[in-house]
């Protein structure tokens, strides 16, 4: 296995290139700085839209070339938008990968946005968002981030508002696009089975000649420090409570976000960073596991945070058992939460916590799609060094540390508590 | 370039059936220091009663809450503790079993894999514990519309026949059930004949054959039923309908099929590549270009085929919202009815036969992608 290759080309676009050598596939994710946080009021779910459209063609790649050329190959292509970003990834069998690297240099910049796929892509946004709307964690989800953030960015959900989806423009999303789809905003990473240097070489030829833009400004509104807790129900057909909680969190890129990490495991159970593969560990030996489905208080708890550029949240979602309400189970996870406050977890907690995550790593790179993920993935919020020096960071963490963590962000004033609560349930045929 | 290029054949598995009856595959993999396990044994729903619908899948998942030897909580605590995970699962003609582990603690794995199988306890109260939980289960199950949808659709195309029944029963059949029940099911199912266990990962094949007869090759069960015979599903003689009102949901769920050929059938390849044409191909296929792309109507909308043992179904699915739900049923059948008149193109067919050799390759990238070939 080679090192890590990185270089900027002249028109800013970063590439990062590793040689994995270990199946005849290459992967090819290109990542743009753009996401739900640089959306104002108004124009919310507009960098979502904008990845859509990326799939409807250019006039070299039209929309039912482009598709059925990847599928023709053996090829698996996807991309996803997030709060802080959005990418486009194409895993290939290796003598492939060159009609994904046209693909992806073609569509930074001549994408059409044709306004009757604009109006047709319209209707799709908005039953992906219905469907969304017909579970209940997806509600009492968002109404919770609506809770959370009141000036930032991060308080819509990437899909964005039924209201601006219902008004965006064509030209909204070609402007979006054009403002932020400039290899200067852009990182490209490829790992697999290839050669460096005649990689490098066809990126340039088709990368290099893609002028660069003004850098595309972030929207930065940062949220106020919370004046006390929020507490709020949502109310929807169903037959099941959900207790959801979340704590405002560090950004992945401060030092608490390891201690956190450590924290959730003990907590929650691990939770797994991988995108691809990875597979979860059960924890049905944490906590909250032992304090509340053990005893009968809940049937499932998860924990879990993402890593993010600004702070985000924290967030336990639990599901009521059948016969006891939300708040019981409330109470005894604010008692486990006091436990670890009180008192720091033992080394031995601590260093099973970091085997868990060392198992997982190593579940994760089984798969050369997920470690191209990582290559990149890692720049969005901090660079690749937060990857590779992961697990060292995780195994320094101490058990005066975590608690330190549940002392600071996990208090009744940093919180959200939200309930789903069920109305008029049953339905029939 | 280096080794471990091919794709997984005869000539790097390793095939090995103990003389219990338990068939062995497994594969090398050192990329990664880690290894998947997976497997079954006939111990479906099939055997399940009408009243106890859902005794194979309230059995398999209490085989890990409490053994002979250890206690549910010891058994989780030496599996999460190395970030190890193994579960079970039942389906309608099996249990099914799955896990991972970094290599060095994959004996453990096959420890427990073994104990769950031949020396569950199925203690009083974590049996109540799990009853609750899949009770939650099926309560979330009854406002799901995707779940709902494909109940109703089974009901109505396996009319009569067992292929009707959801694994994980009803909330009065899943009430019935009694922790006799569950060790009576256990003792009688379970045992090596027709038991398939494959592992592939960063370990030898003398290994596995090795631990899997230190732990499972002297296991017998002279009880052990034959496989039932299926009855014949009766095709419907005209299309039939049934709609599930579930009052304040923003979007409907579809399906659309009939049944189709069960995995052995010679048909099973042609309708597979037919299938990829109709709803799968690129942005899924004929269907999602006409459901998603030209109307946008949905989401999501493509045809899949189910196939295992028996007869499998091939159908639509879409989710629309509810005020097109008529719109979308048409344009469904008449790409349906446009299908089946007149085929596919020749240049369709190329597109997917290359699909489906191409994308090999990927669906070997990890370890959990080969097991699944097994």
């Amino acid at each position: 296995m080679t090192d890590l290759t990185q270089v900027t080309l002249k028109n800013g676009l970063k590439v990062l290139l590793k040689e994995i050598h270990t199946a005849p596939l290459i992967s090819h994710w290109l990542w743009y700085r753009v996401g739900s946080k640089d959306e104002p009021t108004g124009k919310t779910g507009i960098s979502h839209w904008v990845e859509h459209m990326q799939f409807k063609g250019t006039p070299q790649f039209p929309a039912s070339v482009l598709d059925k050329a990847i599928a023709r190959e053996g090829g698996q292509w996807n991309a996803f938008t997030f709060m802080d970003w959005t990418t486009y990834y194409e895993t290939m069998p290796a003598d492939k990968i060159d009609l994904a690297l046209r693909l992806e240099a073609d569509r930074m910049a001549n994408s059409i946005f044709d306004l009757e796929e604009v109006e047709s892509e319209r209707t799709v946004i908005i039953a992906e968002r219905e469907g969304s709307e017909n579970e209940p964690l997806s509600l009492l989800g968002e109404a919770i981030q609506h809770a959370a953030f009141r000036i930032h960015p991060y308080h819509h959900e990437v899909i964005g508002d039924m209201a601006d989806l219902r008004t965006i423009t064509r030209d909204d999303l070609y402007n979006h696009y054009r403002s932020y789809y400039v290899p200067n905003n852009a990182v490209l990473a490829v790992a697999g089975d290839f050669e460096t240097k005649k990689m490098l070489a066809r990126i340039k030829e088709l990368f290099e000649p893609i002028k660069a833009g003004p850098t595309p400004p972030r929207l930065k509104r940062p949220e106020p420090e919370p004046v006390g807790e929020i507490r709020l129900t949502v109310e929807g057909p169903e037959e099941t409570a959900y207790l959801q909680v979340s704590y405002r969190a560090p950004g992945a890129s401060d030092p608490d976000f390891y201690p956190l990490a450590v924290l959730d495991s003990l907590l929650a159970g691990p939770s797994n960073l991988n995108m691809f593969g990875g597979g979860g560990v059960s924890n049905k030996t944490s906590r909250l596991y032992r304090a509340l489905i053990d005893k009968g208080l809940a049937v499932s708890v998860h924990g879990g945070s993402s890593a993010t550029i600004d702070p985000f949240l924290y967030t336990f979602v639990i599901t009521a058992h059948p016969e006891k309400t939300p708040e019981i189970a409330l109470a005894a996870l604010d008692a486990e939460i006091k436990r670890i406050q009180d008192e720091p977890p033992s080394a031995e907690d601590v260093a099973r916590a970091i085997k868990q995550a060392r198992a997982m790593f190593a579940f994760g790179t089984e798969n050369i799609t997920n470690q191209a993920f990582w290559l990149a993935y890692a720049e969005m919020f901090a660079d690749y060094s937060w990857f590779t020096s992961y697990l060292a960071r995780l195994a320094a963490v101490t058990p005066a540390e975590v608690q330190r963590a549940a002392q600071t962000y996990l208090r009744t004033k940093n919180r959200i508590v939200g309930i789903y609560l069920p109305v008029d349930g049953g339905g029939d045929e | 370039m280096s080794a471990n290029h091919s794709l997984p054949g005869p000539d790097n598995i390793t095939r090995v059936m103990l003389p219990n009856g338990i068939t062995i595959l497994t594969r090398s993999n050192f990329n990664s220091p880690s290894a998947t396990l997976s497997g079954y044994l006939n111990a479906g729903s099939l055997f399940d009663s009408d009243e106890k619908l859902g005794l194979a899948d309230f059995t398999t998942s209490a085989l890990m809450r409490g053994t002979e030897r250890h206690t549910f909580e010891q058994i989780y605590d030496s599996l999460e503790s190395v970030g190890a995970s193994l579960g079970f699962s039942a389906g309608t003609h099996t249990a099914g079993f799955s896990g991972r582990a970094l290599v060095e603690d994959l004996p453990l794995l096959f420890e427990l894999l073994a104990e769950a199988l031949r020396t569950p306890t199925f203690p009083e109260d974590e049996i109540e514990r799990l009853r609750s939980q899949l009770l939650t289960g099926l309560a979330i199950r009854a406002q799901d519309t995707g779940d709902m949808a494909s109940m109703a659709f089974d009901k109505l195309i396996f009319a009569g026949h067992p292929y009707s029944r959801p694994d994980d029963g009803y909330p009065e059949t899943v009430r019935a059930i009694r922790r006799k029940d569950m060790v009576d099911f256990r003792h009688r199912t379970f045992g090596p004949q027709g038991m398939t266990i494959a592992v592939v990962g960063a370990v030898e094949a003398g290994f596995v054959v090795e631990q899997v007869s230190r732990v499972l090759g002297d296991w017998q069960n002279t009880q052990q039923p034959l496989v039932p015979e299926l009855p014949p599903v009766r095709a419907l003689k005209k299309a039939r309908r049934k709609n599930v009102r579930l009052p304040g949901k923003s979007q409907s769920d579809i399906m659309v099929g009939a049944v189709g050929p069960s995995r052995h059938a010679p048909e099973y390849m042609p309708a597979s590549l037919g299938n990829s044409v109709l709803g799968q191909f690129g942005m899924m296929g004929r269907i999602g270009d006409v459901v998603r792309e030209q109307s946008g109507l949905a989401y999501y909308a493509y045809s899949s085929l189910s196939a295992g043992a028996g007869p499998g179904t091939w159908e639509v699915s879409a989710g629309v919202n509810p005020a097109n739900v008529e719109k979308a049923i048409e344009l469904i059948l008449a790409e349906l009815k446009l299908f089946v008149e007149k085929g596919v193109t020749k240049e369709e067919l190329q597109d997917s036969q290359d699909n489906f050799v191409g994308r090999l390759p990927l669906s070997m990238e990890s370890n959990g992608g080969v097991t699944a070939w097994a």
